[in-house]
Order: C-alpha cells, then sequence, then structure tokens
C-alpha cells in the first residue's frame, strides 16, 4: 500500500484566509490534490468559507473570523485534504481554435531560432499538447494551462511587454496559457485565439474552470477574423468536444 | 428623478462598494472602497445599507451638482474643506443639495480618500452584486471607469430629513498591524527585523492596485520569483528589488513574489488613507490578536447607525475648528487624526 500522501501546509493569509499549500513547485499531482480539496469545499461547503481559489500548488480559502477562527479550519481542511478526491463533476475538454505566428504570433520565429527548430515545428508540437486548466488568476480569464512539452520550455522574457493583445496564446516557463484581456506579458507569444474566456454578457461569462482539459487546433487568419467576428456577438467559438 | 452630476472630478474619483466577491477563482479582482469603515459611515448617515455604492473621491478638487430636484449627500473619509455654494458642509455630516446647487470639495487634508453617499446609494446594474469599478476588466455601474466631468449618477428624490452627524471612535494610531505569512518563510529573521524595525513611506507610484512602499531593501533567502498563488487585500509582496508592494483592492488574484505579510483586515483602511510621502511603521501580531480585531471592526460597523444622531445636537461644525486652529489650539488642520481625535474629543463635551 502506498504511503498517504504529506499534509498540506497551512498558511495563514492574513486574517481572513488561509493558503492551503501541497507543494512549493510545479506539480501535476499536487494541482490534483488542490482540485480535489476545491471539489470538497464546493460539494460539502465548511461553514464560514466565502471563498475559494485555485492555483497551482495551493488552495487559498477565504473566511469569516466570525464565524470560524485559523486553527479550527484549518485543522478541518487537513481532514478533507486527507479524504479521497471526489469524482469530478464537469471534466470537459475543449478545442481552442489558434491562427499561429506573423503579426498574431510575434515571438513564434524568435521561439523556433532559440530552440533550433522551425516554426511549423513548434506550433506542431503545440498543438498535440494535452493540456489542464492548472489556474486562472491575474487578469480575468487568464488561464494558466499545464501540460506544455518539455521541449518548449523556455525562460520567460527578460523584458516584459507593457501590452500583449487580447487572446494572445503564449508560453513561459513550463506553462502555456490563453489570455483573455490585453495587458503585460513576459510570455513569449506563439499566437492568438478568437476565444474569449471572459465576457460579459454571455452565458457563462467565463468560458473555462480549473481543470479542464484543452486542445489547440491551428486555424488560418481569414478563419480567425470570422471566428472574432462571431465572438463579438457572444459566440464561443471552442468547441467542447467531451464533457 | 433627482441626479448628481459630475461638474469637476479628482482624478481617482469611481464608484465602490463592498467588493465583488466569488470570482477570483476566474481571476476577477473584488476591487471596493479603499477604507470600508469611511464607506459604512456615509451610508449610515443617510440610512443606506453600510456598504452600498458611493463616490470614492479622489484627492483633488470635486464639484457635484443636483439636477432635476434636490439630491441628499453624505461626506466622510478624508479630510477637506467642503461648501455648498459658501455655506460649510462638515465632514462626517449629512446634507441636502436644492436643484442647481454645487457641492465643492476641497483638496484632501492629511489622508487619501473620501467617501460620498446619495441617500438610496448609488443606482446602477450591479455585475457579480456589485457596482464596484474595475476598469481593466470593464466592470462598474452606471459607468465602467473612473468619473469624468458631465457623468450622471440618478439619485432618489431627497427625503428632506435633518442634517445628520456621525461620531465615529477616535482611529486607531500607532504602526499599521500584520501577520506574517504566507511566505516569511522565505526571508530570514534579520530581514524580518528590518521590515518592522524600519520607517517605510509610501511611493507616489501607487494606486487601488498596490501600494509601493519605500525603505531598506528587503532580501529573499532563496530569489524571488514563486510559483504563482493566490493573493488578498493586504498582502505584502517581495518583488526583485526588495521594496515591498502592499496589494489593494484592484490587485491581481494571483502573484508570484514571496508574500513576507499581511496587513490585518482592521487596519486596511487606515492603511490605505497613509499619504505618499509619510513614514509609518509595521508591528506583527499574532493571529488571536489580528482575529479579535476583526470581530471588533465587525462590531463597530454594525454599530454605525447607532451612532447618527442629529447634526445640530453637538453644536461643533468647521468654523469652530477653523477658528480654534487661528486660536492655535492643538487642532492640526492638514492631519486628520489629530482633527478627528479633537472633533470627536470636542463632540463629547457639552457645548
Amino acid at each position: 500500500m502506498a504511503a498517504p500522501p504529506a499534509p498540506p501546509r497551512i498558511l495563514q493569509s492574513g486574517d481572513a484566509a488561509i493558503t492551503v499549500e501541497f507543494s512549493r513547485t510545479i506539480d501535476a499531482e499536487a494541482n490534483r490534490r488542490v482540485l480535489a480539496l476545491d471539489r470538497h469545499l464546493a460539494r460539502a461547503p465548511l461553514a464560514g468559507v466565502t471563498e475559494t481559489v485555485p492555483t497551482y500548488r495551493s488552495l487559498l480559502v477565504h473566511y469569516d473570523p466570525v464565524q470560524i477562527g485559523f486553527d479550527a479550519l484549518g485543522e478541518q481542511l487537513v481532514a478533507l485534504a486527507r479524504l479521497p478526491a471526489p469524482p469530478t463533476t464537469n471534466a470537459r475538454r475543449w478545442r481552442i481554435p489558434v491562427v499561429y505566428g506573423g503579426e498574431h504570433g510575434i515571438d513564434l520565429e524568435d521561439v523556433a531560432r532559440t530552440l533550433g527548430t522551425t516554426p511549423d515545428d513548434i506550433v506542431a508540437r503545440h498543438v498535440a499538447g494535452d493540456y489542464r486548466v492548472a489556474m486562472i488568476g491575474f487578469t480575468p480569464g487568464w488561464s494558466y494551462l499545464s501540460g506544455l512539452d518539455a521541449s518548449l520550455h523556455l525562460p520567460r522574457r527578460q523584458n516584459p511587454r507593457l501590452l500583449t493583445p487580447p487572446g494572445t496564446i503564449s508560453i513561459g516557463g513550463i506553462q502555456t496559457g490563453v489570455q483573455c484581456l490585453a495587458g503585460p506579458s513576459g510570455w513569449h507569444l506563439l499566437g492568438r485565439t478568437a476565444v474569449r474566456t471572459y465576457q460579459l454578457n454571455r452565458d457563462p461569462i467565463f468560458l473555462l474552470e480549473p481543470g479542464d482539459a484543452v486542445t489547440f487546433a491551428a486555424v488560418d487568419a481569414k478563419t480567425f477574423g470570422e471566428q472574432d467576428r462571431a465572438a463579438e456577438h457572444g459566440g464561443i467559438v471552442a468547441e467542447l468536444i467531451a464533457s | 428623478m433627482s441626479r448628481l452630476v459630475v461638474t469637476a472630478v479628482s482624478p481617482g474619483t469611481s464608484v465602490q462598494d463592498g467588493g465583488r466577491f466569488g470570482a477570483q477563482r476566474y481571476g476577477l479582482t473584488p476591487s471596493g472602497a479603499v477604507d470600508g469603515l469611511a464607506l459604512a459611515a456615509a451610508n449610515s448617515l443617510l440610512g443606506n445599507a453600510p456598504f452600498a455604492a458611493a463616490i470614492e473621491l479622489g484627492p483633488l478638487h470635486s464639484v457635484f451638482t443636483a439636477r432635476d430636484g434636490a439630491v441628499r449627500v453624505a461626506l466622510t473619509g478624508t479630510m477637506r474643506l467642503a461648501d455648498v455654494d459658501g455655506r460649510t458642509v462638515a465632514l462626517n455630516e449629512s446634507v441636502t443639495l436644492a436643484d442647481g446647487e454645487s457641492l465643492n470639495l476641497g483638496v484632501a487634508r492629511g489622508a487619501v480618500f473620501g467617501y460620498l453617499a446619495i441617500e438610496g446609494g448609488v443606482q446602477g446594474e450591479p455585475m457579480f452584486g456589485s457596482l464596484a469599478v474595475n476598469a481593466r476588466a470593464g466592470l462598474g455601474s452606471p459607468y465602467p471607469r473612473p468619473l469624468q466631468a458631465g457623468d450622471a449618477l440618478q439619485a432618489r428624490a431627497a427625503s428632506g430629513a435633518m442634517a445628520r452627524r456621525i461620531d465615529l471612535p477616535k482611529p486607531a494610531e500607532g504602526p499599521i498591524r500584520v501577520v506574517w505569512g504566507p511566505q516569511d518563510d522565505e526571508f530570514d529573521a534579520a530581514v524580518k527585523a528590518l521590515f518592522l524595525d524600519s520607517e517605510w513611506r509610501i511611493s507616489a507610484a501607487s494606486d487601488r492596485m498596490g501600494y509601493r512602499l519605500e525603505g531598506p531593501v528587503i532580501r529573499h533567502l532563496r530569489g524571488h520569483n514563486i510559483v504563482s498563488d493566490g493573493t488578498v487585500n493586504g498582502s505584502i509582496q517581495v518583488p526583485g528589488n526588495g521594496q515591498p508592494i502592499v496589494l489593494m483592492p484592484d490587485r491581481g488574484t494571483s502573484g508570484g513574489y514571496p508574500k513576507i505579510a499581511t496587513v490585518i483586515s482592521a487596519d486596511l483602511g487606515r492603511f490605505g488613507q497613509i499619504q505618499a510621502g509619510r513614514g509609518f511603521r509595521f508591528k506583527a501580531v499574532g493571529m488571536a490578536e489580528a482575529q479579535a480585531e476583526y470581530r471588533a471592526m465587525m462590531a463597530l460597523l454594525r454599530g454605525l447607525p447607532a451612532r447618527v444622531h442629529d447634526a445640530t445636537a453637538s453644536g461643533l461644525d468647521l468654523e469652530a475648528l477653523r477658528s480654534a486652529n487661528v486660536a492655535g489650539s492643538a487642532v492640526n488642520a492638514v492631519d486628520a487624526r489629530s482633527w478627528l481625535q479633537d472633533s470627536t474629543t470636542q463632540a463629547d463635551t457639552p457645548s
């Protein structure tokens, strides 16, 4: 019988939140445990817990100290983390269309040169990946995906860009990401998608959930333009290929 | 319907409320008022729910004008001179603007943010239960951006209630209290001592996302990159240059710098009101004290309506304070803390 996994560390994040830390590093098993604890809390909410925020390696649990104290909540969270993972209720898999390179992915050629290969090869490796949404954070809908091919791991740019376009698909370190809003980024820009992971006046407002599976599909610039117009009017554009 | 029209406005003025919760897991930051107690006090003066949407006022001059009817408002937060067409308006009081009258607000003195509540609350379409402006996410109502001259906020017709005053307790003084963590183990004991023993100043390059601190360099034990994890209001993260940033309500929901400590909830509003360039210190407290202070803060918020009374009862107004200043008393017109302290003391004394 395998040894039970080590209990998470219970860290204080101020007086109204607890960081339940499963690992200090990016680790697929730790992320599974984060999402499992998150599902436990969604299925059977603990009194006083107000909101949870999953990240790669920890679950941030916001709570109301009038209803429950730090020590009592910490003990309950450790106990929950020891339970077997509950089944996923929405094991969804999305296919996200991406126009790679050129004006849409201005770093593709540099990335290919740095890695000693061709842009087409970079695209092929990125499209071949089987990814999972490890966390969503920074700005609305910015989805961090685990599962990037080790041959595409690259340090972040020395000089982060102050503005990168909405829908940017990029790689940084051992991760790849789907960015929704325009904003700063230190990652390498491979392409763009018309998919809005966050869009007001659409149901759902947020498309992806932590734990969702994601694959990418290369499309041409014309298709991107058509999809972008559809998405602007509330179209989801991403394809739900399993749920 | 009456309207409160923005005739002139300070930068950094926006509609804020108690914040937008429940979607931090999608990267949507809560936003909401920097000084929750001042927001709740302004709303309490008008009989609004404590965290109803109101106008968070930036530090410079602003003018608001009533149109199509009278509008009843209340002003709290930083000290500043205020008048309605020449009639002095006191801080922590409500006032009714007759149709066409303008409320003139001077520059902030001693602190940063003021709060101007409207009877009935700012009207708008809530998104995730909140009207709070989050300009980057395109959220906030009635305008998803800071207020601009020419904007108009719908207002309920003024009830005609008498001017009210709220007596707030003397603000806590002394260092800003923090609890260590969640990543204080990324710093050694000498650096943690340096963090507590040093005087800090808030950089001018600060905003509702984060207040940048200037002081000694806080060095990391193992470098400044950690795997991103979740943030809270008051998280004190230390980037590569060793100059801490205290995360504010428009923060990113996750961050990749070690967080040495977190400002306690009860001191967040007071911290957010510290002006750029003014020195302050941190003090570490235990979780038991921090959570006791949290509960005391909630009790104070619940008790605000009981602190509201007719403005005429105290016999105190800004003119009296000005006279006190001229007479060379201890009242310091540019330090909100001493001003509030004195006004509370005097209000407790029958005059």
